[in-house]
């Protein structure tokens, strides 16, 4: 049951007015015609609002203190309004919110407001956003600049300065976006017997939705409560809090019924957070043999009007561009600057693919100059096991330093090549070379830090039938908890899978919640079981001991039942035990014994735990065309223990499909005046079932020493590496062209593109 | 998205039809398949006041042998069209460039007649109706008139029908037994629209030369066009890469094709030259092997 | 307002009657008229495929038909799949199928693909992998990648022929 599918008595339907313009001061609204339609229960905009929901946080809020004091950055972003406020920032930002009895009579009425817009100058380009002069995205401010930082180590200037061979190149991750099918939706309403403001909302965060709408509404915490239902997708862009989920709330409120909010695509894609859009100009300094020696990078990242998520993906770029690979200097500048645009978040990957696209991309350029395989290149720079675990030398973004604490990264690209068959692949490539044919091999190595905190909880709780309830913050979106929460509770207490239930995405459930995103969940919640399930077992022990009158030592625990060993007649089952743990007369608890059994437990990690994947990608292509056609995808990937390996290939299978979609065919496009041009499925092309080929996938377990399950995350993982195996690909089928692959998506035009530049790529200071 | 508000007549004749537009002119649309109009009506792309339905009118559709050709009628679905065993015989081409429209759903309610009237000028059933003369019976007031494909297709998503006029019923040519066919086009995905397409049909003498070449390209210009100097071009000549390069060269000096998101001018003048060389070749295979008794 | 028009249709073999004005989609009047919330809208574009429904044996974008013409029709959805199954079997074979490959994972597209494989699978009995990967190539699934989508279709047309053998 997903959001749109929640039907309550008497609803109403809200439809949002939202800006036709990139920039503009808001001169009136005129809202007169659109209250006089039939079925318009009322129409808000920011003078009926004002001062009754208050802006949105501060991004920094989200960053932990260890981070901002080990990096201090640069932030100082605008801070959101639920209704614009006398300006509009981007095509799609809210200006006013219709009430009426069915949505398309709202839609009638959004239609009939007026507004009277004085258009601004619009800032479309990151770059231009930084030149002396240019306009200002958000009044008050000194510049379009919201964030920046710097992190490095060793002595970058001194290794550029010496080395051998240097590289110098400009790689562009352009914008794109999560589109999940489901697109958002906010149903609320003040129940009528509790008073509790229920929010059912399409997101990866009830707790933080909770808090936020306490906060900016006036409320008190419990005095709201939020509900993720099924939700359609989420991958990153339902990760924070947005205008609908304080708008909706509040008109609930007001009108003293249910308003249900339900997005349509063409919103979604002028109203949900896009992502990546980073342009990096890197150099690196390597050797003859193709040992790195230094990195510096400076990338922009185009934050659009609001990043409500900080220097999330722009630092998990940063800490991840070192990749698997061994690089003794290096320096990274990020800097996020403001346009036009819609809000650009954290979409799976969240940083990653942008890094592992400079860095996988710049190996592949290293080998082709010094004319050596790419396998063997990023050989002779890989961590090595016996270098385990390994200080990369950087803060990670939770504020502790950055160890990889568990993998053999050689092992995972050998165990790819061989399950790619590379050196037949070659042999493949060297014929079709000869009968005019192109094919390409791309490499995409990474690490990905998985698991990051700050924590999440587990409720463990046996109830009087014998079943285990688990109540958690996390919020799964088709990543299959309910199976996987149940396997590790079912493994911890000896019961079948059917005696488990999980309850997630409730913030009544449980008091503290954090979410489901930046591949976490098995980590957090899988420990938060283990523990919560330790402290619940020694409550059952000590029960059941008292009852059967043995020693808790005695004890076992086994299929629903604790007996004495050795005499498995002597036993009580949960159900029993349960039942005896009820407050009263027919207690049969110990003095000072708690009633009821449930423990909760929260798991707060030490910091995150290391997975890491090798893809290989293998392409043919038309030079005459240019369009590509992929032939192979191999992934071969370590995230720790894994618990449900069908469910693995799940996210490694949808992951690798979003990556492709990312090299291949999705592109978010703004015209000049940061009109949304690809704002429907017909322009925005998703990979189909024709688009994304088999996927064979190889799975390494490195068991995490950081969590008492050893388990890591891979959620986000399938889609880190594609774009940058892909490109490599490409770049391999034209290395005869010496071509330039820099950038995607490997469109065919931009692949004739490519064709006919035929460029050398630029080096400086070569020997 | 929903629509604005519209009334809706659901049509038992063609005449009825014709009175509702004719009563509401300009503001009525006719509702055939509705998988062209239905996404701008959601889209609140336009907001007609009618929608006159004519799913309901039986006779519309249907698929005859001519001494012309096959008739086929406007409210033909185009998942009919794939599977005919009829069409297949007499204008195989017809039943394959069906296959790229879109998806089986899709299929199932659109229609020929709407596919044509819609006229977007990067589908398949324009184009293929442009090389092969098909003849558009239109009804309106008084007498049905009779217009070939080329005074059919005036501009960007406009033919000659008038707001209150109905096209009834195509007639499309067969395709010789011993002509050779075949389309080829770029689509950035399977069953998306075309960034270029060319449909060509050609007839070879005994010698083995060109002794017709129809070429009609689709996504390259307003309209699908007939390339009548590429065609001349190749009379006469035996297929081989000189030829090609002519027709080629010939295409490209007066192709302007628009540019838009999905691919710039440039790259569809180039795409276009590239395309008629694989159709034609592959037209002449087509050929060589029908002729083979 | 324009007004609203009786729709007589008969879904998952169950007659019903409700009022839909002549803009409602079938989608809308299935989902908010008759309750059937099974039908998902993606993109009321006909693109995404969430919203495909069977329609007089047909399967159609039900976010591109008017209900107002579907009066009269015989509609399958989702929810009417399980009861055409087997048997004394509890789901239909291609739903079934789902479940052993990890078929699905957020589930919002999954109605209309159920519904795209039933009509393929009831054309043909041996579907080829690239048979099935073309007539999926109008439903799109942002988590799966589609492999265990085509592996479960395998699996039930295995399935199927096997119960037609018996």
């Amino acid at each position: 049951m997903y959001v749109g599918d929640v039907r309550l008595p008497n609803m109403l339907h809200a439809a949002l007015v939202r800006s036709v313009h990139a920039h503009a001061r808001i001169r009136e609204v005129d809202a007169q015609e659109a209250r006089g339609l039939d079925g318009v229960v009322g129409v808000w905009t920011e003078r009926e609002i004002k001062g009754r929901i208050s802006p949105f946080p501060e991004s920094f809020e989200i960053h932990p203190a260890r981070w901002l004091e080990g990096v201090k950055p640069v932030l100082q972003g605008p801070r959101p309004t639920a209704l614009a406020q006398g300006k509009v920032h981007y095509v799609g930002e809210p200006v006013a919110i219709v009430v009426a009895e069915d949505r398309a009579r709202a839609e009638d009425a959004v239609d009939a407001v007026a507004i009277d817009y004085e258009e601004l100058p619009v800032v479309a380009d990151p770059e231009e956003s930084l030149r002396p002069g240019a306009p200002l995205v958000h009044e008050g401010s000194t510049s379009n600049v919201v964030f920046c930082f710097s992190i490095g180590k060793g002595n970058v200037d001194q290794a550029l300065g010496a080395a051998p061979y240097r590289l110098s190149e400009r790689f562009r991750h352009h914008r794109y976006c999560a589109a999940p099918l489901e697109c958002r939706g906010v149903l609320a309403w003040v129940e009528p017997k509790t008073n509790i403001l229920t929010v059912w909302s399409s997101t990866q965060m009830p707790h933080l939705v909770r808090r936020q709408i306490a906060a900016q509404l006036g409320l008190p915490e419990e005095g709201v409560r939020v509900i993720a239902p099924d939700i359609g997708g989420g991958f990153g862009p339902k990760v924070f809090a947005y205008p609908e989920e304080m708008l909706v709330p509040f008109l609930a409120l007001e009108l003293g019924r249910p308003v249900k909010w339900i997005e349509d695509r063409s919103e979604h894609f002028i109203s949900t957070a896009h992502g990546r859009d980073q342009l990096h100009d890197v150099e690196m300094a390597f050797d003859e043999t193709g040992r790195i020696l230094a990195l510096r990078d400076r990338f922009l990242l185009d934050n659009g009007a609001y990043n409500p998520m900080g220097l999330t993906d722009a630092y998990n770029t940063a800490a991840h561009i070192q990749g698997p690979y061994k690089i003794p200097n290096l320096s990274v500048t990020g800097t996020c600057v403001s346009t036009n645009k819609v809000p650009n978040a954290p979409y799976r990957g969240a940083g990653r693919p942008e890094a592992v696209f400079v860095m996988e991309r710049s190996i592949d350029i290293i080998a082709a100059r010094l004319e050596l395989d790419p396998a063997t290149v990023r050989q002779r720079n890989l961590v090595q096991p016996e270098e385990m675990p390994y200080d990369a030398g950087i803060l990670y973004r939770d504020g502790e330093p950055i160890c990889y604490d568990s993998g053999n990264f050689p092992e995972t690209l050998k165990r790819a090549l061989e399950a790619a068959d590379y050196d037949e692949l070659r042999k493949r490539q060297r014929e079709a070379r000869k009968h005019g044919r192109y094919l390409g091999i791309g490499i995409g190595c990474y690490v990905e830090g998985t698991g990051v905190g700050s924590f999440e909880g587990a409720k463990v709780r046996i109830d009087s039938s014998g079943q285990l309830i688990i109540a958690t913050g996390a919020t799964g979106h088709g990543q299959g908890h309910e199976t996987v929460y149940a396997q590790i509770a079912a493994d911890l207490w000896g019961v079948s899978l059917d005696k488990v239930s999980l309850i997630e995405g409730d913030t009544a459930s449980i008091p503290f919640g954090c979410g489901t995103f930046g591949s976490r969940s098995t980590v957090n919640v899988g420990s938060a079981i283990h523990g919560a399930s330790t402290r619940l077992k020694e409550k059952v022990r000590r029960l059941a001991a008292h009852i059967l009158e043995a020693n808790p030592d005695d004890l076992e625990l086994d299929r629903g039942k604790v007996f004495i060993r050795g005499m498995p007649q002597r036993s009580i089952s949960f159900a029993e035990l349960a039942r005896a743990a009820v407050p009263g007369w027919a207690s049969k608890l110990p003095e000072e014994m708690e009633p009821g059994l449930e423990a909760i437990f929260y798991f707060v990690p030490p910091t995150v735990t290391w997975a890491n994947a090798t893809h290989v990608a293998v392409i043919e292509v038309d030079v005459q065309t240019g369009a590509i056609k992929l032939l192979d995808y191999t992934v071969a990937h370590d995230a720790g223990r894994l618990i449900n390996p069908l469910l693995v290939d799940g996210q490694i299978h949808g992951g690798v499909a979003q990556g492709i979609g990312a090299a291949l065919y999705e592109e978010i496009v703004y015209d000049p005046n940061c009109q949304m041009l690809s704002g429907s499925f017909v322009n925005y092309l998703l990979p189909g079932s024709m688009e994304v080929p088999s996927i064979k996938t190889v799975h390494l377990q490195s068991p995490s020493p950081l969590n008492p399950l050893g388990v890591k995350g891979l959620g986000e993982g399938g889609a880190i590496a594609p774009p940058a195996a892909i490109a490599n690909a490409l770049a391999d089928a034209l290395l005869p062209l010496a071509a330039r692959v820099n950038e995607i998506p490997l469109t065919p035009e931009r692949v004739m593109e490519i064709l006919a530049r035929k460029e050398v790529n630029v080096e400086a200071g070569a020997v | 998205m929903k629509p604005a508000p519209f009334e809706y007549v659901a049509a038992e004749s063609v005449e009825e039809a014709l009175a509702a537009l004719q009563q509401n002119n300009p503001d009525g649309k006719i509702l055939a398949g509705g998988q062209s109009l239905l996404p701008l009506l959601n889209l609140r792309l336009t907001k007609p006041k009618l929608l006159v339905d004519l799913n309901g009118i039986s006779g519309l559709d249907g698929i005859r042998e001519t001494p012309e050709g096959l008739a086929i009628g406007a409210m033909t679905r185009q998942s009919k069209l794939e599977h005919s065993l009829l069409v297949r015989q007499r204008c195989p081409l017809l039943a394959e460039a069906i296959r790229y429209i879109g998806h089986v759903a899709i299929r199932h309610r659109g229609t020929i007649g709407g596919s044509l009237a819609h006229a977007d000028p990067a589908a398949e059933l324009p184009a293929l109706a442009l090389a092969l003369d098909a003849k558009f019976a239109i009804a309106g007031r008084g007498t049905d008139r009779v217009i070939s494909a080329e005074e059919f297709f005036l501009d960007f998503l406009t033919t000659a029908l008038a707001p209150d006029e109905i096209l009834r019923q195509i007639v499309f040519p067969i395709i010789r037994p011993s002509s050779g066919y075949a389309l080829e086009e770029i689509a950035r995905r399977h069953g998306d629209f075309a960034i270029a397409g060319v449909v060509v049909i050609v007839d070879l003498d005994d010698a083995g030369k060109i002794a017709e070449a129809r070429v009609a390209l689709f996504g390259l210009a307003p309209t699908p066009v007939r390339a009548r100097q590429a065609e001349r071009a190749l009379v006469g000549r035996e297929l081989d890469d000189r030829a090609m390069l002519d027709a080629a060269v010939l295409l490209e000096e007066v192709l302007e094709p628009p540019g838009d998101i999905r691919a710039s001018s440039a790259y569809r003048k180039h795409a276009a030259a590239v395309l008629l060389s694989r159709a034609l070749k592959r037209a002449v295979q087509v050929c060589h092997t029908r002729r083979i008794p | 307002m324009t007004a609203k028009y009786p729709i007589a249709i008969t879904v998952n073999e169950k007659r019903y009657e409700a009022p839909a004005e002549p803009r409602m989609s079938l989608a809308d009047f299935l989902r908010d008229q008759l309750g059937l919330t099974g039908t998902h809208l993606g993109c009321e574009q006909g693109i995404c495929g969430s919203c495909t429904v069977l329609f007089n044996g047909e399967t159609v974008r039900s976010c591109l038909l008017l209900a107002v013409q579907a009066n009269g029709g015989v509609i399958l959805t989702i929810e009417g799949l399980a009861a055409r199954a087997e048997a004394g079997q509890p789901l239909h074979a291609i739903q079934q199928g789902f479940l052993e490959t990890g078929g699905f994972q957020c589930g919002f597209c999954t109605p209309g693909f159920l519904m795209t494989a039933y009509e393929l699978l009831n054309e043909t009995s041996s579907p080829s992998e690239d048979e099935i990967r073309e007539r999926l190539s109008g439903n799109l699934c942002r988590c799966t990648g589609y492999q265990n989508i085509v592996a479960a279709i395998l699996w039930a047309a295995e399935r199927l022929r096997r119960q037609a053998s018996r």
